[in-house]
């Protein structure tokens, strides 16, 4: 015996929970299946510290704006949390909590959802369950020698945990560098491993960045506009920190804080780890990359009344490169991996992967009809990265979703709606 | 929609990159240098055929390279020292993905020089200070470019070729090596 629903939506952080606001907007009855509580991955998968990178007034949700009294400040992942709940309030979405999908399976013209609590039967579905299940690590990691302990963003919380000692941080997204700049201010010499990386100041000409980002455009490219679309999925976060005082942290203030840079960790090899010796040229594309972006948001805001322009300091290279860190001298005591996450599919037994196990979509629409995607980078355009780009985002998909339960699945082509 | 004449097949290397993505065994190359002792330090190294696109095939002629070391090193000078060879790989690819990275670019180059110099200390090789590495301790590359595009543009074309380049990629990254006695 199994429950029917039209639709079933995986997932109740703020992509599920803005599909079921599209979806009991248009009467489609529905269920919102979560593992955990709503906003699970903020409550139990963040660090202590973690605030968002968008300013609260980018805090948009379907008909939920933040009214509080710091539109400029960055929420807590507490606030996330609680920012999040109050949106399954507002939504009204039928959330069902503690619920683990076990696989989802074609069946008939719908999917059989096998969960922990029973079976349920639908003809559409939506994955909303995020694009950061599982932390990523190089493959020579199990080659790193025993005594030096090993974490993940997972497992990390606040440098407290750490061993005394120092720490090798790998990775300069978002996540490796406020990790490197919090264990350096406890103490810890860090060194930081430096591969590509997207580089931006906190504040341009007195603006937040993602102001920049939000106002001039940029993040209204489509995802069909963009030129690599697969790699543009899968840059690093930006090195952004959310603090109360709005600081920069890119690569020269962790030097200038006192974090040692070295290039990208290329290999173990009899216990050292060897780093790439091309660091000068990834800070290049980083500083020409930002340099291109911030001339973009002049030549935009000729009518904005904005500070002048600025122009930042060039990446400054470390002298001479670091190239060796023997992990057995007791030079680092733990290695932090921010190298990443990706999202788990392991469950999906619709074959709409590709080989390196990646869902395969046209902005959220998959090539199997009824089956969908929201939440993750670059979905429908670049904003779809960012908590404020959820509701285009969910009303385009949810749309389709519509039109493909009202048509039957010989009158959709599993492609999304043309704008 | 590309304007500029550098004499690269951008389309052609666009095609492939589609084509390879769906065929990765026919990415796997092997390219293949037979050596041979001369006298002394002198070798010549001979280069033609290579394996690709899942068959052997062949360069449209054979190379031959002659490898010494100059009389400073009390040797005949037959031809230039095998740690230059790397210079002669890191400064035609970084050359070549400059004018392929411009051609994609539509940026016409008019020309393309540049010096690659590496700071080599031979105590090393010597064994007369075992803290000093064999190979190089740093090679800097200075381009020096004539093309329709800014300063920027220019320092973008040099910056994306190295991030393609696979001699940059052998030279800055650790590679597997094995050696054999057949």
């Amino acid at each position: 015996m199994s429950e029917r629903f039209s639709t079933v939506v995986i997932g109740a952080g703020h992509a599920g929970l803005a599909a079921s606001y599209f979806l009991s907007d248009r009467s489609i009855d529905h269920v919102v299946l979560e593992r955990g509580d709503v906003a699970n991955s903020w409550r139990r998968e963040r660090w202590d510290s973690l605030r968002l990178l968008t300013p609260n007034f980018l805090s948009r949700l379907p008909g939920l704006r933040y009214e509080g009294p710091d539109p400029g400040g960055y929420m807590t992942a507490g606030e996330v949390t609680g920012f999040i709940g109050k949106f399954a309030e507002v939504a009204r979405a039928p959330v069902r909590t503690g619920v683990n999908v076990m696989s989802v399976r074609l069946d008939g013209d719908g999917y059989r959802v096998t969960t922990s609590h029973g079976e349920i039967g639908c003809r559409a579905v939506v994955i909303a369950s995020g694009a950061c299940n599982t932390p990523v690590l190089p493959s020579f990691a199990d080659m790193v020698p025993e005594p030096v302990e090993q974490l993940t963003p997972f497992d990390y919380r606040d440098p407290a945990k750490l061993p005394d000692g120092g720490v090798l941080v790998v990775g300069a997204s978002a996540t490796g560098v406020q990790l490197a700049a919090e264990i350096h201010r406890s103490g810890r010499p860090v060194t930081l491993s430096v591969g590509e990386h997207v580089r931006l100041p906190r504040t341009y000409r007195g603006r937040d960045v993602l102001w920049w980002m939000d106002a001039s455009g940029v993040w209204d490219q489509r995802y069909d506009e963009v030129d690599d679309l697969s790699r543009a999925r899968k840059l690093p976060s930006p090195q952004l920190v959310g603090t109360p005082e709005r600081m920069t942290l890119d690569l020269n203030a962790l030097t200038a804080m006192g974090v040692s840079l070295a290039g990208r960790w290329a290999a173990v090899r009899d216990g050292v780890a060897l780093f790439s010796g091309g660091l000068r040229n990834v800070f290049s594309l980083a500083d020409l990359k930002m340099n291109r972006l911030l001339g973009m948001f002049d030549e935009w805001a000729v009518r904005e009344e904005v500070g002048p322009p600025e122009r930042f300091e060039p990446t400054r290279v470390p002298e001479p490169a670091r190239l060796r860190l023997d992990l057995r001298s007791g030079e680092v005591r733990a290695i932090v991996w921010a190298t990443g996450f990706r999202p788990d599919y392991g469950w999906l037994g619709v074959p709409v992967t590709d080989v390196k196990g990646q869902l395969l979509h046209e902005g959220g629409v998959t090539a199997s009809p009824g089956l969908y995607a929201l939440g993750l980078p670059l979905l429908r355009r670049r904003r779809s990265t960012f908590i404020c780009g959820i509701e285009d985002d969910a009303r385009e998909v949810i749309g389709h979703l519509a039109g493909y339960l009202t048509q039957g699945a010989s009158g959709t082509t599993g492609r999304p709606a043309v704008r | 929609m590309t304007t500029a004449a550098n004499g690269v097949n951008v389309e052609a290397l666009l095609e492939a990159r589609e084509a390879l993505k769906g065929a990765p065994e026919a990415a796997q190359f092997t390219w293949r240098a037979s050596s041979k002792w001369q006298n002394g330090v002198h070798s010549t190294v001979t280069i033609q055929n290579y394996f690709g696109l899942g068959q052997e095939q062949s360069h449209k002629k054979e190379s031959v390279f002659d490898a010494d070391h100059p009389e400073v090193f009390a040797a005949d000078d037959n031809g230039i020292t095998p740690i230059e060879y790397l210079l002669v790989g890191l400064a035609s690819c970084l050359t070549a993905g400059v004018a392929s990275v411009a051609q994609n670019r539509g940026i016409q180059l008019r020309s393309v020089e540049s010096v690659v110099e590496g700071q080599h200390d031979i105590r090393g090789i010597l064994g007369a200070d075992t803290d000093v590495r064999n190979g190089y301790n740093d090679i800097k590359v200075t381009f020096t470019i004539d093309a329709d595009a800014s300063k920027e543009d220019i320092e973008a074309l040099v910056a994306q070729s190295q991030k393609r380049s696979a001699v940059f990629d052998a030279l800055t990254n650790p590679t597997n090596v094995t050696v054999e006695v057949a």
